[in-house]
Order: structure tokens, then sequence, then C-alpha cells
């Protein structure tokens, strides 16, 4: 798959970019593994860095939200913003750590509206916490569901009687 | 808000899960409020559509909020069909979870197995032969065609034709029989694998794909001449449902409902994968944003999809159809019952599978009829993924969905969702 855009150019403005935060502020890391370029920002420097790469470098179209769990202490949970330049047709990968005890990370959807239904889906399955969130509710499981079930230490087959199902049989309901 | 309070107190199941359900529909613009006064013929109510409603298109359900016949705000909910896909891809090896991806996006089996594959490959850096990507595209294009069939049927359908559902389903099951024929099943497919696909193209299956590409325009146009020109067609989608451009980006639109609002984005061109940038085809735009945007660029896109078929028809070069390495790929049939290395290869390849490069991450996606489908693949070295996310373009526009709904009339909702044409198997995992 070597057809790839590969070449640091596409990403030159990016990397320029990185370098001026990086001597004024926060470590901002870069890190490419397969194509497209990552860049790890810290939790504070956030929105800021999401707004500055909508508005100056065109980043308009949020593509997804991913929330890994890395199962180790402190930063546990990954969550990797996918956005795509329209302009020059490039994409590029934020990502941010959220911390184990208190796993809050601010909201995007002020920038992108669509922001919010993978933002709900994140908090569905690992429980991040999104701050400034328009609707954080569950987005597949019911609330009334009080665990995580893509974090590491929930269990294949479930947790039994996680989940409050219907006493009556539709056939019963049928008769009475 | 008293039928606010009365719906929240009734139901029993999921209790929590309804209240903070219906109370979203309250808070999501809290500058709306209800009185009583501004309202005495009682005409705003909340009307609960779904799960199990034959025009929501499998389990979706939508709470609206009315007022008369116009829908002030409406609320989607999902994960009526949610399995945990994603938690079941961390305990099976890539080539085991093939088979959940048939059943993520079930009226296009081949584009989500090609996904699939895709992705690994290029985590894995496995080089598929030239034979197996053509084969991969043919089997792609004829599962597009499929899925715009289906979805034409059905829209039809909700706009008050019924018959019209009878001929599309008349060409899909030719569709089914290629299917049949190519990878031995007519419906869950799994005819990709990692390194190339499962078997060559029969004569049969060959002959199928060449009367169906000889036959199916003229079908195309027959339904051209049938709907483009229909009063009743024309005048019940037009302005119907629209999405701006600058909406349609900022709500991650994706596939025809993007291409419907005028933004030319298709993978296929955007990143090209498999041999697309080789092939000659146009990507059909319109700028309406309405249903019937959506309509025409799904229509052209079956007419765009029978000219990549055919030049992949003419240009099918000969030669392997996988990977010849037993660190990557299955061995064929032949080896593993022929001889012991096959055999031990075949094992392995099922045992522990394909084993990418420790802490890689990708991020591969196509274009699957309802628009990108991408795998976000984290692996940990072994022969499991310790991540996989699918990015399902229906979540997305059914995000969509939830905003366009808003201001329309409550007799249009069910061709809105028609035209959204949302998979309920792919958008809840």
């Amino acid at each position: 798959m070597s057809n790839q855009k590969l070449h640091n150019d596409v990403y030159s403005d990016i990397l320029a970019f990185v370098e001026y935060e990086r001597g004024v502020t926060h470590p901002i890391s870069v890190y490419r593994s397969t194509s497209d370029l990552t860049l790890v920002v810290p939790r504070d420097l956030l929105i800021e860095t999401l707004t500055k790469l909508k508005e100056e470098h065109h980043f308009i179209y949020l593509v997804d939200i991913v929330g890994t769990d890395r199962f180790v202490e402190g930063d546990r949970f990954e969550i990797l913003y996918n956005l795509i330049d329209l302009k020059q047709g490039r994409r590029l990968v934020v990502k941010t750590l959220a911390n184990e005890d208190t796993p809050i990370v601010p909201s995007a959807s002020a920038i992108w509206t669509n922001a919010s239904w993978h933002e709900r889906e994140i908090f569905d399955m690992y429980g991040v916490h999104f701050t400034e969130h328009p609707d954080l509710r569950r987005v597949y499981l019911p609330e009334d569901f009080e665990y995580y079930p893509l974090r590491k230490e929930f269990p294949l087959l479930g947790i039994p009687g996680s989940i409050d199902l219907p006493t009556s049989t539709p056939d019963q309901e049928a008769s009475s | 808000m008293m039928e606010l309070e009365q719906k929240s107190a009734s139901p029993t199941f999921f209790k929590k899960h309804q209240e903070s359900f219906y109370k979203s529909l309250e808070d999501k613009h809290t500058t709306l409020e209800f009185e009583d006064s501004d309202d005495p013929l009682n005409s705003r109510m909340v009307l609960n559509m779904g799960p199990s409603h034959p025009a929501t298109h499998g389990v979706l359900r939508l709470l609206l909020q009315l007022n008369g016949e116009t829908i002030e705000k409406a609320k989607l909910d999902l994960g009526y069909l949610h399995r945990g896909v994603e938690k079941i891809a961390e305990n099976k090896t890539y080539q085991e979870f093939m088979p959940y991806t048939d059943r993520m996006d079930y009226l296009s089996p081949y584009s989500n197995n090609v996904a699939l594959c895709l992705a690994v490959e290029k985590l894995a850096d496995v080089e598929v032969p030239e034979r197996a990507q053509y084969i991969r595209m043919i089997g792609a294009e004829l599962a597009r065609i499929s899925a715009h069939l289906l979805w034409l049927g059905t829209m039809v359908m909700d706009s008050g034709a019924i018959s019209f559902f009878i001929w599309t389903f008349r060409e899909r099951e030719k569709i089914y029989d290629i299917m049949d024929q190519l990878a031995g099943h007519r419906f869950t497919v799994s005819h990709a694998r990692i390194g190339g696909v499962a078997n060559d193209i029969t004569d049969d299956a060959m002959a199928l794909i060449k009367e169906f590409v000889q036959t199916f325009p003229k079908e195309l146009k027959g339904f051209h001449s049938m709907l483009d020109r229909n009063r009743i067609f024309v005048d019940r989608n037009v302005d119907v449902g629209v999405v701006s451009t600058e909406k349609a980006i900022d709500l991650g639109a994706t596939g025809p409902i993007l291409r419907g609002s005028g933004y030319a984005y298709d993978i296929r061109r955007f990143e090209p994968y498999l041999k697309y940038d080789e092939m000659d085809f146009e990507i059909p735009t319109r700028l309406e944003g309405d249903n019937l945007a959506r309509y025409y660029v799904r229509m052209e896109e079956m007419h765009e999809s029978i000219r990549i078929l055919r030049q992949c028809l003419d240009r099918l070069p000969k030669g392997p159809i996988r990977a010849n390495d037993a660190k990557q790929a299955y061995p064929s049939k032949d080896e593993v019952y022929y001889s012991m290395e096959g055999m031990i290869h075949d094992f392995m390849m099922t045992d522990t599978g394909i084993c990418p490069p420790e802490g890689a991450e990708v991020y591969h996606a196509v274009e699957a009829p309802k628009g990108e489908l991408g795998y976000f693949i984290q692996s940990d070295g072994t022969g499991h993924p310790w991540r996989l996310k699918v990015n399902a373009p229906s979540f997305r526009n059914l995000q969509v969905l939830e905003h366009s709904l808003e201001g329309a009339s409550i007799s249009d909702t069910v061709l809105i969702i028609g035209s959204i044409d949302p998979v309920m198997g792919e958008a809840d995992k």
C-alpha cells in the first residue's frame, strides 16, 4: 500500500505549527504509524489545537472519534480524532489521553457538530466524560446499564443480571 | 410538558433509559418551552415511532415532538441491534472476524469484507495479487448496485408505489445468483480473504456477470423513465429533507448524502484503494441536497458501477488470487490437502492468524454503498486486534437525519428516512 501520500511535505504546515507550539508551551509529539500523521496533544491544549486545525488548516470535516483502552495505569484511555482537510485532501489524526481516575476530556462538539454522537459512543463504551457536551447520554446501551463494555476488564460474555429483561413472555401479555 | 411526564412515567422496562430519552427532547433547545396557554387546541404532542415500525428500515426508534404536523424536535434512539461486534473482534483473529462484517451492513456484505481485508493488509503490509484486486472490485461494485436497488425499491414504496419494489428485487435476485456462483453464498458472502479472495471467478459466474452488465443498463433506463418525470414521485421528494453543503460537512454526512448536498467526496477518488485510480468513472453530485438529489446521485452511481464493472471485466488479469506467503494468507486447498507444510500453515493461520507488528495503527476506508466505511485497528503484535473500531456510514448519516428532520412535516418523515438509507446492523454495531 505504498500509493498513499506518505511524504512529509503534505503535512509541512502542520509540522511547522507543531514546532511553533513546542517552542512556546506544551509538547505536542508527532508520529506516523502506517500512513496518516498523528499528533499527540495534551488534554488542556486539545480544544485550542482542534480549533486552530479547523480554522487555519481547513480540517473542517470530522470523520470519526475513536476511543481505546490501553489498559495501563494513569493515562488509560486514548481518544483519537480523525480529521480531513477537504481543500488539500489529506487526513490527520489528533490523539489525546484520558486519565483512569478522572476520565474527563473537553468536548469537540462545539467545533464539529457531529462530534456529539461519536463522543456519546465513547462515553457509552468506555465511560469517558466529555465536558460541555450538549447531550451526554449513552448511544447504544440503555441508561440502566451500569458498566462500560469495551473496557478491557469487562468480560466477553457480559455480566449476568446487568440488563433488566422483561419478566413476561409475549404470549402472557397477549392473554392478560 | 404534561404529556412528556405522563409518557416518561408509564414505561416499566429500561425505566431510566426511557426517562432520559424523553428528557433529552426537552433539553435539546432550552429556549423553547411549552405553555399550555399558547396551545389551546393542544396540537403539540410527542410521537414515538419505532423501534419496530415498517418504515424505519430496521429497528430505528424516533421520538418526534410535533406541533400540528410539523416536527419541532427529533431524537433518535439507537442500539436495538447492538451486538458488540467491536468487543467480539478483540477476541477473534482477523480472519475469524470477517463473517461478523457481513452482518454489519447486510445489504452489501462484499464491501464490508473488502474494507476489513484492506485495513488488515495495510496494517500487516500484505501485497495482494492483481487478479484478486479486480475480483474484489467486481464484488464491491455488484454489492453497491444491490444495496442501491434495495434503497430504490423501498424508497419508491415509501412514496406510495408498492409494485416497484418487486421489480428492483428481480434485479437484486440476479446479483444474489452471481454472488452464489462467485462466493458460494447468496447473502453473507465472506468471499474476501486477508491476502486475496477465497476462490477464483468460475466460468458460470463470469457468464452471469457479463449478462448482468449487458441487461442491467436497460432496466436502469426503465426505472429512470418511470420515475424521473413521475409527478407524484417528484412532488413528494423535491425540496424535502434538504441538507445544505455546509450543514452536511458540519454534520459529518457521508456517501450519497454528502454528494447529494453538493460535495464530491468519494473515497475511491480521495484515497484510491484497489485499482480505482486506473478506472474511468465520474462521481455523481447534485447541489440541491434534497431527497430528489439523493435519488439522482444513487441512480447515477449504479450507472457508474456498471461502467467500472465493464472496465474490470475487460482488464481482468490472469494470475494467482491470493498472496503466496504462508505467514500472511491461507494456503490454497490443494496445498492443504496434499502437502504437510500446507496443512501446518492452514492450521497456523486458523489458530494464530496474521500477526501485524506491535503498536501499529491503521485507518483504512472504502467507499461502501452508504458512504465512507472505515476500519481503525490497533495491533498489539498478536493475532487478535487490540482495538478494532468500525466507522459506520449509517451511524454518521443517522446523525444528519436527527438534524434534518427538524422543521419537516410528519408525512415526510418516512421518505426522509428512506432517502438517508440507514442500515441498522451497521449503525448499531
